[in-house]
């Protein structure tokens, strides 16, 4: 293959990386606009943190081995990113649950109850204290 | 192994794995750089062995990296199905659901990669574990039935996590 090829190729994938990853942070970014409830908006921003991000940095990558200056750096975002995006969902999940501003979960089915709706040993303290300030 | 590696490598992968994101950060792969990595490889398993005594040994290498490729396919093909879901399907016709999986995952690893897992498919997050550790809380956005959902979290991720930690 001659280099305008390999360049033609490269160029190619890159502008794809690049249209995947816009297309699906848009659609993120709609459906924290559009879904309803707390809970089902959650689900619109583990798009845009996965396949959005993931297709925007391989266009990184492919990019830098385009201008001969390979790096492997976005690989490590990535990393970071898949290790601590559950953390801030499960966060999300637990505010939603302690504020009650969720459906009721189902009871578990071995134990007796989800650890974020446990206060028994906590006293009732570090549930009044996120309780919003009436007026 | 024997003690004396076992005192110098506590975490033998976490070495590894130290010393190649060493590499990343620094985006090189000269020898200075291996070296620097190999070194906080080896000092920062020694200074925190003590906060986790027992990590798990031994994971199966091989099972994990076919893992990781399964769970990077589900995420693609999820985040399509999904953003269709979004896009296309009103939000009175959804029909979100909790869905209670009942763990047979033990060790807080497994089940800390099981969570992640759920999280980082389009579709589902997970919410919450049990009081005691045995059952964990998931929050489907459009699922028919909580059984269908709970099955094939339970076939497809945890029985392949059982299999790579224990």
């Amino acid at each position: 293959m001659t280099p305008e090829t390999v360049t033609l190729i490269l160029d190619i994938a890159i502008t794809i990386s690049l249209v995947v990853g816009a297309v699906f942070t848009l659609v993120g970014s709609f459906g924290l606009l559009k879904l309803d409830d707390a809970m089902k908006r959650l689900h619109a921003p583990t798009k845009a943190s996965t396949l959005g991000v993931g297709a925007l940095l391989l266009a990184s990558i492919l990019g830098a081995f385009a201008r001969d200056e390979p790096s492997l750096q976005e690989a490590l975002i990535m990393a970071f990113l898949f290790v601590t995006a559950p953390i801030s969902a499960q966060f999300i999940c637990k505010v939603n649950l302690h504020r009650r501003s969720c459906m009721t979960p189902p009871e578990p089915s071995s134990d007796s109850t989800w650890a974020t709706l446990d206060t028994a040993d906590a006293g009732d303290a570090p549930a009044q204290h996120l309780t919003p300030e009436k007026g | 192994m024997n003690r004396a590696a076992r005192a110098v490598f506590p975490h033998p992968l976490l070495t590894i794995l130290l010393a190649i994101t060493w590499c990343l950060v620094a985006n090189s792969i000269a020898l200075g750089s291996i070296v620097m990595g190999v070194i906080l490889g080896i000092l920062i398993p020694l200074t925190t062995r003590a906060y986790w005594p027992d990590a798990p040994r031994g994971l199966r290498l091989f099972k994990l990296a076919r893992y990781v490729v399964l769970v990077i396919w589900d995420i693609l093909a999820a985040n399509v199905a999904v953003a269709w879901l979004v896009v296309t399907r009103s939000n009175t016709a959804m029909h979100p659901k909790w869905v209670v999986i009942p763990l047979e995952l033990r060790r807080p690893e497994a089940i800390t990669m099981l969570a992640g897992t759920i999280t980082l498919t389009p579709g589902t997050v997970s919410a919450d574990l049990s009081d005691e550790g045995h059952c964990l809380l998931v929050h489907a956005l459009d699922a028919e039935s909580a059984e269908e959902v709970r099955d094939e979290i339970k076939d497809r991720y945890e029985r392949r996590l059982k299999e790579i930690f224990e």
